[in-house]
């Protein structure tokens, strides 16, 4: 009798491909592993971001911009999240990316300054009363890091001469030395020994006391969050990043050069003076051009960071390859 | 055929290592290894279209890229020590897809910082490789991962013979050395991470050479030339 429809012996699914359970654990394992791998990956590659909600800065001015004072970049500003989601602030942790989730439960309430040295009138201030020497005002900066990226910042501030007009400088004070917070418990990166805590940096009394150096307590109108140095720091526009000092505690005026923490740390790669200088390059990579946060491609850097028209004058005379 | 089989090509380069493993299952190892080094890539690629690389994004690819490089080579120089440790011996057949992976994230890593950091500037690109030294001592270790990755085929293996072969692909010493030092020499302060590479290094090779002295002195001669096999 023959089947309407036969089905022919070789076409009928063989039992050990049809129950092939080595196949199905296969893919188990297989599909395992790959989220396994994926999540390790995200673990150890996930990009920072986060709201920025420190308290707006009151009394807020746009600083006076005119064509040769260097207070408004012109440049368009990097986004609120980059420069606070990028950063290098080695008492939080050595991670760029890092230093915002470790540092969001920094608390700087009670915040004093101390202000002293070779001063007529040396002082402790709580952060208030340093506020209110000078009324905040827009400081629109470019900010080249040592590692060849750079941001544009509007920051609040006012010019650090303001408060060296308070305290007076005695007539044999050359340098201003800074230094930040020395708290391991609060600021976790200082329990390695990664560099010689606590941080510190100094300027000559003539940088110190030039219009472009300012102490900044906020960026786009709001107090500085923690990562980018709150409540209080230094920004000195045409040298690098390293020397805006953060979290300053301590401010004192000094008859000789005062040590650094960097130039401290790596002699030949870091100096005091470390102003931005595209010829001078760096031991490790070239300072000649620099990675703008948020654009495509490089730009090269400019002398003094573009602030040469303002800044020149106090290195006349110097051999700024042997002062880098 | 029986010499083109995955276990034969395989004992050219290394001891018996079948252990009755079934091809099917070595195949497995390998695809397993092959879709799992792909993740970190797909997942690179997938968050720079969604521009998720975060502020930096070129600096943040040419990191990563390199890390994976690392990764990959101390895998690709784990899995020899790890056989013999544990006996399981068909993990070697994800050693050269371990391998291809470490040299094809160094390649990326490269081919970032030539095309994004330096603009497709070969000039560029070469005086920069020639002024600083960690820059010199990353590409030594990526070019010699290319005879390695050239000699990597089945039909490479059996034109060199396998003892050739090995001697050849000691080379990968060379390259994870160069890698680890190349990015010990780029960090600024915080040396920590490229020490841990280091460590890595120093037992996987460490663990070869007391292999070698093991193999190079003979059982001390107190005891008997023949043991009495208890079994026999």
């Amino acid at each position: 009798m023959r089947h309407p429809n036969k089905i022919s012996p070789d076409e009928i699914t063989d039992p050990a491909v049809y129950f092939n359970r080595r196949k199905f654990i296969q893919t188990g394992i297989l599909a395992a592993s790959t989220v396994a791998t994926g999540m390790a990956y995200r673990h150890f590659n996930h990009p920072a971001s986060g709201e920025i909600k420190t308290a707006p800065i009151e009394g807020l001015t746009v600083a006076e911009a005119n064509d040769s004072n260097g207070f408004h970049a012109a440049d368009r500003e990097t986004s609120l999240q980059d420069i606070t989601h990028y950063n290098n602030f080695y008492e939080f942790s050595t991670d760029k990316d890092g230093v915002a989730p470790a540092a969001s439960s920094f608390e700087t309430n009670g915040w004093q300054v101390s202000v002293g040295g070779l001063v007529k009138n040396p002082r402790v201030f709580d952060l208030g009363d340093l506020l209110k020497i000078s009324p905040p005002e827009e400081r629109i900066y470019r900010m080249r890091c040592v590692e060849a990226w750079s941001m544009v910042i509007p920051w609040a501030g006012f010019s650090l001469s303001k408060l060296l007009d308070v305290v007076e400088p005695a007539s044999d004070a050359k340098f201003v030395a800074f230094e930040t917070l020395l708290d391991p418990k609060r600021m976790p990166g200082q329990q390695s020994d990664v560099l010689n805590w606590p941080y510190v940096e100094g300027l000559r009394l003539d940088e110190a006391m030039h219009p472009l150096t300012i102490l900044a307590s906020g960026i786009y109108g709001r107090a500085l969050p923690p990562q980018d140095g709150a409540p209080i720091r230094l920004v000195v526009p045409w040298k690098y990043g390293f020397k805006g000092i953060k979290s300053i505690v301590k401010i004192t005026l000094v008859a000789t050069q005062p040590r650094t923490t960097w130039s401290e740390a790596a002699p030949d790669e870091y100096g005091f003076y470390a102003s931005v200088n595209p010829q001078v390059d760096h031991p490790r990579w070239s300072q000649a051009t620099e990675q703008r946060i948020g654009e495509f491609g490089r730009r090269p850097t400019l002398m003094f960071n573009g602030y040469a028209e303002q800044v020149a004058h106090l290195y006349t005379g110097m051999d700024l390859r042997a002062n880098f | 055929m029986p010499n083109r089989s995955l276990i034969c090509t395989q004992e050219w380069i290394c001891e018996r290592i079948s252990d009755g493993m079934k091809e099917d299952d070595l195949r497995f190892a390998r695809l397993l290894v092959l879709v799992n080094g792909a993740v970190p890539a797909t997942l690179l690629g997938w968050d720079a279209w969604h521009h998720h690389l975060g502020a930096n994004p070129v600096n943040f690819a040419i990191l990563t890229t390199g890390m994976l490089a690392l990764i990959f080579l101390m895998l690709t120089l784990a899995v020899t020590p790890l056989r013999k440790i544990t006996g399981l011996n068909w993990i070697i057949f994800s050693r050269r897809t371990l391998g291809l992976y470490a040299f094809f994230y160094a390649s990326l890593h490269f081919l970032i910082f030539f095309s994004l950091d330096r603009s497709f500037s070969v000039s560029g690109t070469l005086s920069e490789m020639v002024k600083r030294k960690y820059l010199f001592v990353g590409i030594t270790g990526l070019l010699v991962m290319v005879p390695l990755a050239v000699t990597s085929t089945n039909a490479m293996i059996k034109r060199l013979g396998g003892k050739r072969w090995r001697a050849l692909h000691r080379l990968a010493y060379v390259a994870a050395a160069a890698g680890v030092i190349h990015y010990y020499m780029q960090v600024k302060a915080d040396v920590r991470q490229p020490l841990v590479f280091a460590a890595v290094l120093a037992i996987l090779l460490g663990y070869r050479l007391m292999d070698y002295w093991r193999r190079q002195s003979p059982a001390p001669a107190a005891t008997p030339a023949v043991k009495p096999r208890p079994e026999a």
